[in-house]
């Protein structure tokens, strides 16, 4: 196996996601077979080749600092699913 | 004479010598959708009021002699492309009920050049799938037979431009999602150059591979959509500031002295289905008969883009995806006091079983100690496929080969095997991965009468070569006119 239920579990914690016993079983298999596949990346001879990120030649894009237009409080808040006093509310962070 | 059935430029004719009107177009699309929706299960949204007031709007722009090539033209829009105040859901119960606060740049666009937007169509959840059916939402069906996927991710706009739902459609496309749906259903669909067409307000899948296409009826089509799109956008800084060329003048020019490349490695591809095969030969031959010239390439590292495509789109992803939290937009799981767990039912409940295993996939190849055995080696592999490109594009303007390695497959048949899903986007997803262009055009149908469709792919910014064959090969041919049943 190329990947150990406990692995699918930890690496899903590390996601901020709950998995069922199902769920971990199949992950696991399915997961498995897919890195067993991206394997193969080990086969290429890669030594002293740089890698890519971005496929088009852009570097350094600069703009002017300055005040722009930008979204008004009451449509960033629009989809809060919860708000208060023009602020996101959230569950308590420090007990 | 059903309006419906119009292409974009043919509707535009009709609207520019007053022989039609927009309102009318627009509710003819509209009875269409009502009509033959329920059985494709294209559009997640159908914004008819709104829709009905932008045509009126047309129509007095019209009258006022104000016309562009979209004005006035009813469009459907992948729901992953933000719309001012249009429900935009990414096929995800976790934005089911987001209402974007501002427009996509090509939205933007759009309304200006005075097109109507009739609805946001479906799609595999945040892009991820190559049949629609990992939607959160519902299945779309191909209008050609309904018992078969219309391909995906954007599904739902191949199924609405081939069931004439509306006049033509956008798309996005991370590693084949307009092409393959597009071969899939029997239309034109195009990825373009990376950077080519703006980002800002595309909901971000893989970053580095996203593009919007348009996705159309016929490849003049697709020239005029494209040029509507295109250009450069401050918001987007991966957006490529260059001139945008008429792509329509490029409908113009004939094939002599236009090289076509074949690639060598795609024949011995396990899988490649007999009649695709045969489809896209004939298809290189019509197009060699227009006066092209056929060269064999090689694009020795063909086999690893699969492999090295499904480690760096979901390391994009489970990063892109990180901000799905339940605390500024979407869906939030109440009944948690505490944020961490706030966070993990938000996020179980909210994404669908292939955003979580790409999610993990991604968190995975990115974690500690994996990260240069994963990430890193991948990213190396797609220098060397991009090399390959550049080596090829020395011989040839275009590339030919199939879309996919085989007509639409029945609903069902892939779901419980992610891998084998996987290994159909091998075609496609190099373009994604060099930043290059490419497109689909109809070259043929199964014996079942499925369609089937060429892939032509160009150096960046070539579009207007791809254009070029694409037409060509249009013109002499007759599958462009060919509808479904419904």
């Amino acid at each position: 196996m190329k990947i150990t239920k406990e692995e699918v579990v930890h690496v899903a914690d590390l996601a901020r996601l709950d998995l069922d016993e199902e769920s971990i079983d199949k992950f696991a298999g399915q997961i498995g077979n897919i890195l067993e596949y991206v394997d193969m990346l080990n086969r290429v001879d890669t030594e002293g080749v740089s890698p890519t990120s971005h496929a088009i030649f852009l570097t350094n894009v600069f703009r002017e600092d300055r005040i722009k237009e930008h979204l008004d409080r009451s449509k960033a808040l629009a989809n809060a699913p919860e708000k208060e006093d023009g602020n996101f509310v959230v569950p308590k962070v420090i007990g | 004479m059903n309006l419906y059935a119009l292409t974009i430029h043919e509707a535009h004719n009709l609207l520019k010598n007053r022989e039609i009107s927009s309102q009318e177009l627009t509710k003819s699309v509209l009875d269409r959708v009502e009509s033959v929706e329920p059985r494709v299960g294209a559009y997640i949204t159908v914004a008819a009021e709104t829709a009905m007031a932008q045509a009126e709007k047309a129509d007095k722009a019209i009258a006022a002699g104000n016309i562009t090539p979209l004005t006035g033209i009813p469009l459907a829009i992948k729901d992953l492309i933000c719309t001012e105040g249009l429900r935009t859901t990414c096929a995800s119960k976790i934005l089911e009920n987001f209402v974007p606060p501002y427009d996509a740049f090509v939205i933007k666009k759009l309304k200006k050049a005075g097109a109507v937007i009739v609805g946001k169509v479906n799609m595999d959840e945040f892009a991820m799938g190559s049949s629609t059916e990992y939607s959160g939402i519902k299945p779309t069906h191909n209008p050609w037979d309904l018992a078969y996927i219309p391909g995906g991710s954007s599904g739902g706009s191949a199924a609405a431009v081939a069931a004439d739902m509306c006049l033509g459609a956008l798309g996005s496309d991370t590693g084949g999602s307009i092409r393959q749906p597009a071969s899939h259903s029997g239309v034109v669909g195009m990825k373009p150059t990376y950077g080519r067409v703006s980002r800002f307000g595309l909901v971000a899948f893989a970053s580095s591979l996203d593009q919007i296409g348009p996705m159309t009826k016929d490849v003049t089509d697709c020239a005029v959509l494209l040029k509507a799109i295109s250009g450069h956008d401050a918001g987007d800084s991966t957006s490529v500031p260059r001139d945008v060329p008429d792509y329509t003048t490029f409908l113009e020019e004939g094939l002599k002295g236009i090289k076509v490349g074949i690639p060598k490695e795609y024949d011995s591809l396990a899988g490649l289905d007999v009649e695709v095969a045969e489809a896209v030969k004939n298809a290189v031959k019509t197009i060699e008969g227009l006066g092209a010239e056929c060269v064999e390439v090689s694009l020795p590292h063909t086999e690893y883009a699969v492999a090295a495509y499904y480690v760096i789109a979901p390391s994009e992803a489970s990063s892109n995806l990180a901000r799905y939290d339940g605390v500024k937009y979407g869906l939030r799981d109440k009944g948690k006091n505490d944020l961490i767990e706030m966070y993990r039912s938000t996020r179980s409940t909210g994404f669908g079983p292939e955003v979580k295993r790409r999610i993990i996939i991604g968190t995975y190849c990115l974690s500690s100690g994996y990260y240069d055995a994963y990430y890193r080696k991948a990213s190396q592999v797609r220098t060397l496929i991009i090399e390959d490109f550049k080596r090829a594009f020395e011989t040839c303007d275009v590339l030919l080969s199939p879309v996919a390695p085989t007509p639409a497959f029945k609903t069902g048949e892939r779901t419980e095997d992610p891998l084998k899903m996987y290994l159909s986007d091998i075609f496609t997803l190099s373009a994604n991965l060099a930043g290059i262009p490419g497109m689909s055009v109809p070259c043929g149908f199964s014996s079942q009468g499925l369609p089937i469709g060429l892939q032509i792919v160009g150096e960046h910014f070539n579009e207007g070569k791809m254009i070029k064959v694409a037409y060509n090969f249009e013109q002499a041919t007759d599958f462009h006119k060919k509808k479904p049943v419904l």
